[in-house]
């Protein structure tokens, strides 16, 4: 029997027993649907967070500042001292002090109601110095950034972003050059931040980027008007990160007095650090998905192998006239090891299908992103194939090894 | 050609090639059982089907095996054609004996040497009467043209040329009977056997059988019928009587003249 006999014969069979073949596939069909959009989802939720990460720019550390400890010795969350300075910046900008540091920001944040017009917005307004905009990679799509005069003089200037200038200025494009205010101090703008398009965080389209000198002396002050909220460094290049991290470590130490690296009073969080505290929650949320799928998997397998036992078990009088004609053992199994395969293939490729159509449908309702996963998608057909085969060639195999007289009896 | 099938192709040829027109004795047994027995097991049960059996058939008779039910008739002839196999002494097809052949070699003996016809038909219900008819064909190997051709010939040759394309549920009984026989024929086996081909058939259509299988006898092909019947074993050449799983009377080979089936053909 040739093998274009035997796909012949064995898709015949396969459309012969309609329902019995479409319950099979369904049951594959699930599986892999479910293997395919878990790990995707999985994939989408991990890969959105690195995003968000790596828009913070690349090869940054941020150096934050240590917990306050008060007279009464309360200790306060890390972050709540106010340890780091200006000074602390520039001294890591220095190639001398920090070679591997190419350039440092300081930067204090606040939660800001800025006003153009009559138009109110509240947005996160960040004093700063120039070399923001090398740290964290971001240009200007018009106007320009901060200058080095803007911070020499304190200059009541603003750099916005360009969800920050949709709603202050609703469509009006020149929205250089007009002023807005905050508590009641004018800022002319005089850029717009190019846009982030993959961002999906709103706070990296939405802001306002003020010299770090007027945000210090003319916008928010403080008790503190020196200190800053946090620091960030970044590194010549990304295989340097790491002796950057020392060097800005031992600095920081040095300058700030202190002899046990224990008790410093600031912390320096790298990229891959934040990136790992977040993924680790992520992998988790990914484990827990596969095994879900893998248990849909499972279940859609006995699917299949009580339809593939029962199907061969009813034709098991078929496999007898079939001997009794002439047809090898081998000839049988192949006959069955083909259409389980036709079967598997058919219902994993439906199940592939379903689940793009999933990665397709499920951000529309919902803000989840779904990665397709290569793996995923060719594991699992894999093993929906290989369930398949293993149930249906299996009773098969038995059915072809009878006497032809006992598979003809068999009702 | 693998040595399976240049074995079931050896055992199909001799029977045909062998008898000389002069000499019908010259011819050795097709077929040649010796003490052969058949016990079934069912868990501590055992079930004698066949004692000691000794039968010797020649090429080109036609053979009745009758008995009442649990005589063992149905049991030999599985034997005989290879469905089934003894667990108790030889059985010679063409010389060969049986239980030296392994399951793919006797596959390729059924295939090439041996047809059936059941009295269930045994038709695949979900394929037409040319695709079961083409179905042997398809396992020897014989490309799709030509057996296409073979198997709209053997449909001619039963009658049913314009019932190609009818699947076995649209078909009367007496008409699947026909497909199977033209099934059973198409590889041109030197050895037909049928398991009372007329127990499911009203009585037309069981002499268009019975005509069938004495016009493939006339052909010079060994037909061994099984039934129980006594006016259908009557018109066969010899009688072949089982009781309790042995034979009471196994009859003369090739004893009684032919021609006598063409007398069952009903008169128009």
């Amino acid at each position: 029997m040739t093998w274009r006999d035997t796909i012949r014969t064995a898709t015949e069979a396969v459309r012969t027993h309609r329902l019995r073949s479409a319950l099979t596939m369904l049951g594959i069909l699930i599986g892999i649907t479910a293997v395919v959009l878990t790990v995707g989802l999985g994939a989408g939720a991990k890969a959105k967070v690195q995003d968000q990460i790596n828009e913070l720019g690349t090869n940054v550390l941020v150096v934050s500042p240590g917990s306050s400890t008060t007279t009464s010795g309360t200790r306060g969350g890390f972050g709540s001292a106010s340890t780091l300075t200006r000074q602390d910046a520039t001294a890591l900008s220095s190639p001398v002090t920090a070679p591997d540091v190419q350039t440092a920001a300081p930067a204090s944040t606040t939660s800001a109601a800025l006003r153009a017009g009559s138009t109110n917005w509240t947005t996160t307004l960040t004093g700063t110095t120039p070399a923001w905009s090398e740290v964290r990679s971001r240009g200007v799509s018009t106007g320009r950034f901060i200058t080095a005069d803007d911070e020499a003089n304190a200059a009541p200037v603003v750099v916005l972003g360009p969800d920050t200038v949709t709603q202050l200025f609703g469509g009006n494009p020149n929205a250089v050059g007009q002023t807005v205010s905050y508590n009641g101090v004018s800022l002319q703008v005089v850029g717009v931040l190019d846009s982030l398009s993959s961002s999906e965080n709103a706070s990296n389209n939405d802001l306002a980027v003020v010299p770090l000198s007027a945000y210090q002396q003319r916008l928010v002050g403080g008790a503190n008007r020196n200190s800053v909220s946090s620091i960030y460094v970044k590194a010549r290049s990304s295989a340097r990160l790491s002796a950057a991290y020392q060097e800005a470590n031992a600095l920081l130490l040095n300058t700030h007095r202190v002899t046990n690296p224990r008790n410093a009073d600031f912390s320096i969080a790298t990229q891959q650090s934040i990136l790992q505290a977040a993924t680790s929650v992520d992998n988790t949320l990914t484990v827990m998905l596969a095994g879900i799928a893998v248990i849909a998997l499972l279940v859609g397998g006995i699917g299949v192998m009580n339809i593939m036992l029962v199907s061969v078990a009813e034709r098991t009088r078929e496999i007898g006239v079939r001997k009794a004609v002439g047809a090898r053992p081998g000839v049988i199994r192949r006959q069955f090891l083909v259409e389980a395969s036709v079967l598997g293939l058919a219902g994993g490729v439906l199940g592939l299908l379903a689940g793009l159509l999933g990665t397709v449908v499920i951000p529309l309702f919902s803000d989840s992103r779904v990665d397709l996963s290569l793996i995923a998608m060719v594991g699992s057909l894999a093993v929906a194939i290989a369930v398949g085969i293993a149930f249906g060639v299996y009773p098969a195999s038995r059915a072809a090894r009878l006497a032809p007289i006992d598979a003809l009896r068999s009702e | 050609m693998s040595p399976e099938a240049e074995a079931a192709t050896r055992l199909a040829a001799v029977p045909t090639a062998a008898a000389e027109p002069d000499d019908p004795h010259a011819a050795p047994p097709v077929i040649e059982l010796v003490d052969v027995g058949k016990v079934y097991k069912t868990g501590e049960l055992e079930v004698v089907a066949l004692h000691a059996v000794s039968l010797r058939i020649d090429e080109n008779e036609l053979l009745a095996i009758t008995g009442p039910s649990g005589s063992g008739k149905s049991t030999l002839m599985h034997i005989i054609g290879c469905l089934d196999v003894p667990t108790s002494g030889v059985y010679r097809l063409a010389g060969h004996d049986v239980q030296s052949l392994d399951e793919t070699v006797l596959a390729g003996v059924r295939n090439l040497a041996i047809g059936f016809v059941f009295q269930q038909f045994n038709l695949l219900p979900y394929l037409s009467a040319w695709r079961n008819i083409e179905l042997p064909l398809v396992y020897s190997g014989i490309p799709p043209d030509e057996r296409r051709a073979r198997a709209r010939a053997a449909l001619e040759r039963v009658g049913l040329a314009d019932r190609a394309d009818h699947r076995p549920g649209e078909l009367s009984g007496g008409q699947q009977q026909r497909v199977a026989i033209a099934r059973a024929v198409v590889t041109e086996p030197a050895l037909v056997l049928a398991d009372e081909p007329t127990g499911n058939l009203d009585t037309n259509s069981s002499a268009d059988v019975l005509r069938l299988l004495a016009e493939l006898n006339g052909e010079g092909r060994t037909i061994v019928i099984i039934t129980h019947e006594r006016d259908i074993a009557a018109l066969a050449r010899r009688i072949v009587t089982m009781r309790d799983g042995e034979i009471e009377a196994a009859g003369e080979p090739g004893a009684r003249p032919a021609g006598d089936l063409t007398m069952t053909e009903p008169t128009p």
